[in-house]
This record gives structure tokens, sequence and C-alpha cells, in this order.
């Protein structure tokens, strides 16, 4: 064919750029995942193709939720490639296991796992694919291939000053063979790492084009909302569609597995179709389930040591003597609570899947919508859309099931959309936890410390086999892999298997243990009547990375500078690599605490962006600022109390601080930049809060601590 | 069939008078910069203008605002050449983005109330949430605007 085939994915990359108001004008006609080489394409290998007209396409198998991937993974591909950054497309990969990952064989967008899962790989792309460009110039001029360069998305021969752009070699690269081992750049040659900081999407964030889930629109969709029983694990028992089928705009209600739907032929009408569904609810066994019931729940399993597992043991902490220093700690549950709902859009007919969905895991929403619509996951097509926020919730396909078995039920495109209230009440939360800790002071230093920690498992139900000897190691992050050299050191993990879902939360669950070792370190530091830098310090000789870290955001910082009203709260934490170091200026407003300025260091390896590495160091700060000062689901009757906005209160602009980052400048393997900094703020700023008030606040959030 | 006119185009749309502006302009017209959050005019995500005036699209029922001249984030401008739009990108503001329509309608409203707003006023005015936390860049942002105005 002459003009290049679009497929539907294509076309809504392409409609977005050109405004809104354009409804999915394609035919409906099934065609081809979007990572298919069109006609006249260059691809070199399943991650970069490149267009006559010198558009380099690369392929993306990582979820754009904000932390800029969509810019990050084509820079690192571009950078080998000498390619142009103007010239570089993305597009999603489809769910298709050629392009798993090798943390988890799978295609997941999470753990701050994409720049360094891609970081050999895309070097690899491009840097073949560029290769092969040269060998066909080299064919073209009847050169030495040793003798051409390349810059700009161009090949250059300099002996005959002659020159081609990548687009009008692609025809000719296409034909000859993929070389092997191709030498890769030395980080001295790199171009584009370490200095592009541009994002490729902020044209279309500021006008309103982006498509996200919630924007696809189909020919002939409808809309729906979905009634789920409040109290989890409960079941529909009978429901009246009377009242929902009278709603002006509501065309069909059917029972789903989560629920009963209200179909309708816009979003306002389902919405207030599913509110005036009359359902009565079989509640399970779960209708007595309160948040103080599993707090004592917790409580009595630290207290009795239940099936406690020692996750991490060395020296002999019980035979330490000295002052002891013992404290529990209490965290809530949490709520994602995403920008954008939970969303998904399905079309099923023929025999055929295809759903839309804003999502971190397109194979395993591949495999909901199979489940959802009772087809086999290879009849079924994933369309990654732009994400809305994701913060581990779309780590979960459960709306992607649902838009297929009401699609599949009704036989027509469909979009199911949450409400704020759906999205509040049906997450998948960060886990309650309750932490026992104990240490033991002996001449002013820590020779001995226990944790204790009774939480709940999430991987035991996402990614079993990542248990080991029956711990889930995310539960225990931020205590095993805390930095300091403590040489007495016991760390237990008692599962508290309990009736509420709970899922990957950023920094899973480092953002609540990373609270209590850096809340404790610095009670450890108080009691011992050290400064908690030098106290930390002493405590870090073993570790130069992380204390060079400590040293950097204290100098910047000025810490120890008096001001008036104000205290200062410090705190380190690592997440899966990589190391954020937290100092909160810090005063007391209407007994809860205001952070006027928060400088933060992170050492995250190689930088490929700096700019997206400050805005995700921001950005995990006020995640993390966010749910410590107001954030907690509690449940009652089984049910989550929370609705909205109104009651699941999160951070706004007035009490959002300045955030000064750091970057240490490494050459190490990239790590990751995307959670880091969401553990550190909160024990920051409550360490700052004993400053202030002499109050050791040891549960969030600070709303009801210090209430 | 109520009347309603969208930068600057008029739509006849076969509604009920209680929908609100949001799905009408999302479902209804095809506009989709404008943002679903809430619900409950609490994150602004829905933010449009009134007759100028920043409003919460989402508890706005539709047939209070026939005869207003309603404003969506695609009236902007048709290059991003809007000045808040402009400095929107000169700070990089946009993180996951799906927030930013809304939050890009408010600062364009104060900034026409208020062209020198301080910081105070800033934090005040801006009241949409942003759960990537870009709010420090957003204050910048519309510093900038203001100063380049």
């Amino acid at each position: 064919m002459d003009a290049p085939a679009l497929s539907r994915g294509t076309f809504i990359h392409l409609t977005g750029t050109l405004g809104a108001g354009l409804c999915l004008a394609c035919s409906v006609a099934r065609c081809a995942p979007s990572a298919k080489p069109v006609a006249q394409e260059f691809a070199a290998n399943i991650w970069v193709r490149i267009a006559p007209d010198d558009t380099v396409i690369v392929v993306l198998n990582k979820s754009e939720m904000g932390q800029g991937v969509a810019t990050g993974l084509p820079t690192i591909l571009a950078d080998e490639l000498d390619a142009s950054m103007d010239h570089v497309r993305t597009e999603f990969a489809p769910a298709d296991p050629r392009y798993v990952d090798t943390q988890f064989g799978d295609m997941i967008t999470g753990g701050s796992t994409s720049i360094q899962d891609s970081w050999l790989p895309l070097r690899q792309a491009g840097a073949t694919a560029r290769a092969m460009l040269i060998a066909a110039a080299a064919k073209r001029w009847g050169v030495d291939p040793s003798t051409c360069t390349t810059r700009d998305g161009t090949v250059h021969h300099q002996p005959s000053n002659r020159s081609a752009s990548y687009g009008s070699l692609a025809a000719v690269a296409a034909t000859l063979p993929v070389p092997a081992d191709v030498p890769l750049k030395t980080p001295d040659n790199f171009t584009l790492i370490g200095k592009h900081s541009q994002r490729l999407d902020l044209a279309s964030k500021v006008n309103g084009s982006t498509r996200y889930g919630i924007d696809v629109q189909l020919p002939g969709m409808l809309y729906a909302a979905i009634a789920r029983s409040p109290v989890f694990g409960g079941h529909v028992k009978s429901f009246d569609a009377t009242k929902a089928k009278a709603v002006s705009g509501v065309s069909d209600v059917v029972q789903v597995s989560n629920g009963v739907a209200v179909v309708a032929k816009n979003t306002w009408a389902a919405f207030q179709g599913q509110k005036a569904l009359q359902i009565v609810w079989d509640e399970g066994p779960n209708a007595n389930v309160s948040t103080a019931s599993l707090f004592a729940d917790a409580e009595r399993m630290a207290k009795e040591h239940k099936d406690e597992r020692v996750a991490l043991s060395r020296g002999n902490p019980g035979a330490a003597s000295g002052t002891v220093v013992e404290a529990v700690y209490r965290g809530p549950f949490l709520a994602h609570a995403t920008m954008e709902p939970m969303n998904a859009t399905a079309d099923v007919r023929d025999g055929r899947c295809e759903i839309w969905a804003p999502n971190q895991v397109p194979l395993r929403a591949r495999a909901a919508a199979a489940k959802g619509s009772g087809l086999p996951p290879e009849r079924c097509t994933i369309h990654t859309t732009y994400l809305g926020g994701g913060f581990g919730r779309r780590l979960e396909a459960d709306y992607v099931e649902e838009a297929a078995e009401v699609s599949t039920a009704i036989k027509s495109p469909v979009k199911v959309m949450w409400t704020r209230e759906d999205d509040i009440q049906h997450d998948f939360y960060r886990p309650m936890s309750v932490n026992v800790v104990r240490g033991v002071l002996s001449g002013g230093e820590v020779t001995a410390l226990t944790h204790q920690v009774v939480s709940a498992s999430w991987l035991r139900r996402w990614l079993p086999k990542a248990l080991k000897n029956g711990i889930d190691g995310t539960d225990m992050a931020e205590v095993t892999d805390a930095p300091y050299a403590i040489p007495n050191f016991r760390a237990t993990y008692i599962e508290h298997d309990h009736a509420i879902p709970i899922g990957s939360w950023r920094a899973p669950n480092a953002n609540w243990n990373g609270f209590v070792t850096e809340s404790f370190v610095d009670e450890l530091a108080h009691a011992a009547g050290k400064d908690p830098l030098a106290f930390r310090l002493a405590l870090l000789k073993h570790n130069p990375r992380a204390a060079n870290l400590l040293t950097l955001v204290t100098q910047k910082a000025g810490w120890g500078r008096k001001q008036a009203g104000l205290a200062q709260g410090l705190a380190i934490t690592f997440w899966n690599g990589s190391y954020g170091a937290i100092v909160a200026d810090v005063s007391l407003q209407d007994k809860m605490p205001k952070v006027h300025r928060v400088v933060a260091a992170v050492d995250c390896g190689t930088v490929v962006n700096p700019d997206i590495v400050v805005q995700q160091a921001q950005s995990a700060t006020n995640f993390g600022l966010s749910a410590a000062l107001t954030g907690k689901i509690t449940i009652r009757n089984g049910r989550v109390e929370q609705n909205n906005f109104y009651d699941y209160t999160v951070l706004h602009q007035t009490d959002a601080p300045s955030i000064e980052v750091h970057i240490v400048p490494s050459t190490a393997k990239p790590t990751g930049i995307g959670e880091v900094c969401t553990p550190p703020i909160a024990p920051a700023v409550g360490n700052a809060v004993f400053v202030l008030t002499g109050k050791r606040v040891r549960e969030l959030p600070f709303s009801d601590a210090l209430a | 069939m109520i009347s309603i006119t969208v930068n600057g185009t008029r739509h006849e749309v076969d509604v009920p008078p209680d929908m609100p502006l949001l799905w009408v302009i999302r479902d209804e017209l095809g506009l989709t910069g404008t943002k679903f959050g809430c619900g409950a005019a609490q994150c602004g995500a829905c933010t449009v203008h009134l007759d100028g005036a920043a409003a919460r699209s989402c508890v706005l029922a539709v047939s209070q605002v026939s005869g207003k001249q309603i404003n969506t984030i695609e009236s902007l401008s048709t290059d991003n050449s809007h000045p808040v739009q402009k400095a929107w990108i000169a700070e990089r503001v946009p993180q996951c983005g799906y927030c930013q329509s809304g939050q890009i309608m408010a600062a364009v409203a104060l900034l026409r109330k208020t062209p020198k707003p301080t910081d105070d006023e800033i934090a005040q005015a801006m009241s949409n949430i942003c759960r990537c936390g870009t709010y420090d860049r957003i204050r910048s942002a519309i510093r900038r605007a203001a100063a380049e105005a």
C-alpha cells in the first residue's frame, strides 16, 4: 500500500495532537496492534522504527503516568542512535510477551524500575539501529562504514562531504542484516543522557489534547457505572432496576461479577442510574470489620509473636544491655486517589475484545479482558492510554475486567467509568501496619535494635513468587534495607491477613516503614543526647553513599540554622537502589505542622533527564506529605468511611512547600526516582514536630496525632 | 433542547436540564480537555470559564449556563501561545497532566482578575488538586506569566 496504515491505537495518538472534539472516526474493523511497523518504515527491532520522513518512533513498554518515561526512555535510545529528540514520537507497546521487562518478567510499570530496566536494552536497540543506518549509507556511497559519522539523525561521510538523513536511508537499512554486539557509547560521549531536560509530552498537556483513558470515544459507545458491594467481600442478593431505568438516558441494567452495571448514553445518566439502583446486598463475613478491630488484632499478634518470621538477624539484640527505648508505631490504610478515576473502554464483538485503558500492566490487563469477555487472551487487544496518575493503583486490572464483562453483556462498545466515591471505596489500599521497635543505647551509641512489623502482604496476591520464606519483602522495606550499621539487629514479620484489599502504593511499604525507622532513629538520637545528623553519620561509616547524601542535603539546607518559630527535621531512606534525603523546615499552625521549605537530595545513579528527576523528587515528596498531614482510610461495618476529596483530604496549594532538589552526580547504573522521596518526608516533618513540641508522633496522619 | 455557547460556538443539546455542564462538554460536545475528578467541586479538574470567571463545571447544571459565554481549555490558543500556556511549558509544570487543564483555566481567570498576584493570592485562588504535586511549579508559572504579561 502507498499510504502508511494507521491502526486504531496509532489513531488515538495522532488525534491527540489535533485538538479535541474529534471522535475516533476510524472504522470499527479490527486492526493490528499499534507496534506493528507500517509500510516503508525501518523497524530495526521491537523498540524503534524510522519513517521516511525522519520520524523516530520509539515503542514504550512502560506506561506514562507523569513520571516521565515517555521522555526518559526515548532519550536513552535516541542518544545511542544519535537521533534528534525533535524527531522522536512515542507509542505505547501492545500487550505482547516480547515486551516483558527483566525485573518482573511481565509488562509492569512500577517499583521505580523503568529507567534501570530499559537502560541496556534501549541503548542496544539505538546503537544497533544506528549501525544499520551507517551500513545503509556506506553501501549507497560505496565507502567504508568506519569512515561515516552520525549526528542529529543524519549519517555523514566527511571525506566526500556527503550526508543522508536517517529517513532517506530507512528503506535500504531495512534490507540489511542485524549486527550483533554493537558497541555502546562511553558516558563521556552521551549527548542527551544527563543533558536533555525537556518533556516530550508538555505541549499536549497544556492544551487538553493528551488522551487519557477517560477521553476514549468510539462510534456507538455507551457509558456504564457499576454499583459494587459497599462491604468488602459482599455480593448482590437481589436488586430492583425500576428507578435506575427511569433515569433519562439509561438504556440497560445488567448484573456483573462486581455488582450491578447501569448502561446509559452518557456518563451522567450512568452515574444517576447507579445512585437510583435498589440493591439488597449479601454483606458476607466482613460486615463487622472496623479499623479499631483490625488494629486490636494486629497489636495482639505483635504481643503474641504470632507466626513471626525473622527477615534479618545479626548479632544478639537480646543480650545487649544499656538504656532501652521502646515504641509502637501505627500506620493507617491509604487510598491512591489518582486524579483520573478508574475507567476502561471495551469493545467485545465478533469473537474479539478490544480494550482502551490507562494501566500499568498491559499483559495483566489482557488477562483481565480475557476473563471478562470469556475469550482467549490472544483474541484480546490492549491499547494503553496516557494515565492520569498511577501511584500503584493501576497495577491492578479490575476495571479492565469490568469493562470487558459489561461490553460482552450488552454487545456494544462501552466505557465503564468510576465515580470518585467508587475510587475511594474500592481501592487496593496501602496496608495499615503496627510496628514495634526497641533500641538499646550504650555509651551514646545504638548497640541493638529490633523492629517487628505487623502488616498485610499485597505480594501474596499480586506476585506470590516474590515471597521469600513466607515474607513479603515490600512489607520489610526500609527495615531490612535501612542504611544503618547496628551491630545487634533483628527484623521480624507477622503477616496480618484481613478482608481489606491492599496493594502497591508509591514506595511500598517503605512509605510507612521509613517513617518508623527514621522517626525512631531520631528518638534514639535525642535519647542519647546527640545531634540527629551526627548520630546518623556515626551509623553510616560503612555506607559512604548514604553519608555523602546526608552531608549534601544538610549543607544545602543549612542544618542547625536557627529560625524563629521554625524547626528542622531530617530523614534519609532507601528505595530499590536509590537514596533520598530530606530536610524540612516546619512550624506549627493551628496544631498542625506547616512545612515551609523542603530541601531534598537524591542519589539515583546515572541521571537521564535532570529536570524529570527534580520533578519526581518534588512529586514524591508532596505525595508523602499529603498522606502524612491528613491521609487515612478508616473502616466501619466492613466498609470505607471516606467518600471523596472532602473527607479523604489531600495536599492543596496552600500547604505545598517550596521543594529544592539536589542530585548527586553519578556514573553508576541508573536506579530509580519515582518513589524515593515519598518515604523520608513524613519522618522529616515528625522529627521537626518533636523539636517544636517535645511530642513524638508515632501514628499518622498528623491531623490525628496532634489533634 | 438547551442552547449553550462553548468557545464561541452555539450548540443545541438534548439533555436533562440538571445535567452538569462538564458532561455536556465531554460526552455531548466531545471536548475532552476538561476533566472529571470528583463530581463535587472539590478538585477543580473540570474548571472552565463562565463569562471569563473560573467555574467548576461538574456541579453546574447546564440549564444555569444558557446565555453565558463558556470557555474551555481548547479555546486558549491553537498553538500553545497563550501566556499562561507558555509559562506552564517554560516552568515544565505538567507530570501526568490530568489536572493541568483545570489548573491553567484557574490561573488564567486569576490573572485576569489579579494581574500581579501575591503568593498568598495564588495559594488562595488556586484551590485545584494535583496528585503529582506540581504546586511549586504552578506558583512559579503564575509568577512568570504575571511578570511577562
